[in-house]
């Protein structure tokens, strides 16, 4: 072994990097939320979280709850060398993501038409904002999912290589865990003490 | 194998450790864990029908919480996984908590502070 191959840490760098990268973006999340959270009343006489759906939300909630399931078992079956398997759980993963995306971009439209725009107000503005940057970040994993798939299926990525699935899938259960807390903190909290 | 060992293996050769991840849970473990992940995201849903006063805030980030920590623990692995990945989520959180705090009471508590 050369020195060039060893890590000071006896980690994964790969690994590392995304957990490190992770740990920013809840700085990044968090600063959104604190806007949203300050200025929630801020509603200029305008609409405000009355708007809110919470079935329709909570249906999408569970959906990308349930994403990381079959991210999970996507690793699981990489791991133990099933790419069949790891392929349809990754597919089912990236489905599931645009059940969400197409739910959020159906809930944007249904509040631009009913009188809720970016400018508004300030908690208008915050709340597309955060709840926009979450949405992008969902598609930013889909894309990645869908490349994850598209390399297993012509075999750039290897049953041996499980920790690219395992790297993709910590940014896909980052991405369910920032919207675990946009559920409570942003939708249910506000809207219960309306 | 040494943790640096498979390191090494993965970085040289892009070929992961295959006993790395054996003691990872099974599927059906995970499915469980989903399982509990989903009552608990209908016990936050049945507060939109059920009325639970003061009791309901608190009782919505008691379970966001669990719910947090079944994901990160579980599925991100960070119950099996090295500290340090641990650590790393934690500076994060705890930054956005402070931010939070400090825009607070700068806002509210200080408004002359604010611009």
């Amino acid at each position: 072994m050369t020195a060039v191959e060893q890590t000071s840490l006896g980690l994964d760098n790969r690994k590392l990097a995304m957990w490190v990268f992770l740990g920013s973006e809840f700085m990044f999340f968090g600063a959104f939320i604190t806007a949203y959270l300050l200025f929630v009343n801020s509603t200029a006489g305008g609409p405000g979280v009355e708007l809110f759906d919470i079935v329709y939300t909570s249906i999408s909630s569970f959906v990308l709850l349930m994403s990381s399931l079959t991210m999970v078992l996507a690793h699981n079956a990489h791991v133990h060398g099933d790419m069949r398997r790891m392929q349809l759980w990754i597919l089912a993963t990236a489905l599931q993501g645009l059940v969400f995306v197409g739910g959020q971009a159906y809930e944007f439209i249904k509040f631009y038409r009913e009188g809720l725009t970016l400018a508004d107000s300030p908690f208008a503005s915050s709340f597309f904002v955060l709840t926009g940057f979450h949405g992008l970040h969902v598609t930013v994993g889909i894309i990645m999912l869908l490349g994850l798939w598209a390399y297993a299926r012509i075999g750039k990525v290897r049953p041996d290589q499980h920790t690219k699935t395992e790297i993709i899938g910590l940014y896909w259960h980052f991405v369910d865990i920032v919207w675990v807390l946009i559920f409570v903190v942003v939708y249910l909290i506000p809207y219960e003490s309306v | 194998m040494a943790a640096t060992d498979t390191a090494v293996q993965s970085e040289a050769t892009g070929v992961e450790d295959a006993h790395a991840d054996e003691h990872h849970p099974t599927p059906r473990f995970y499915i469980q864990v989903a399982v509990v992940l989903g009552i608990l995201t209908a016990m936050e849903f049945s507060t939109y029908f059920i009325e639970f006063g003061a009791l309901s805030a608190p009782l919505l980030l008691v379970l966001m919480a669990i719910k947090f920590a079944l994901i990160v623990g579980f599925f991100m692995h960070l119950k099996f996984d090295t500290d340090l990945y641990s650590k790393l989520m934690m500076t994060g959180l705890i930054g956005a908590l402070v931010l939070y705090v400090v825009v607070y009471v700068v806002l509210f508590e200080f408004p002359a502070l604010s611009v």
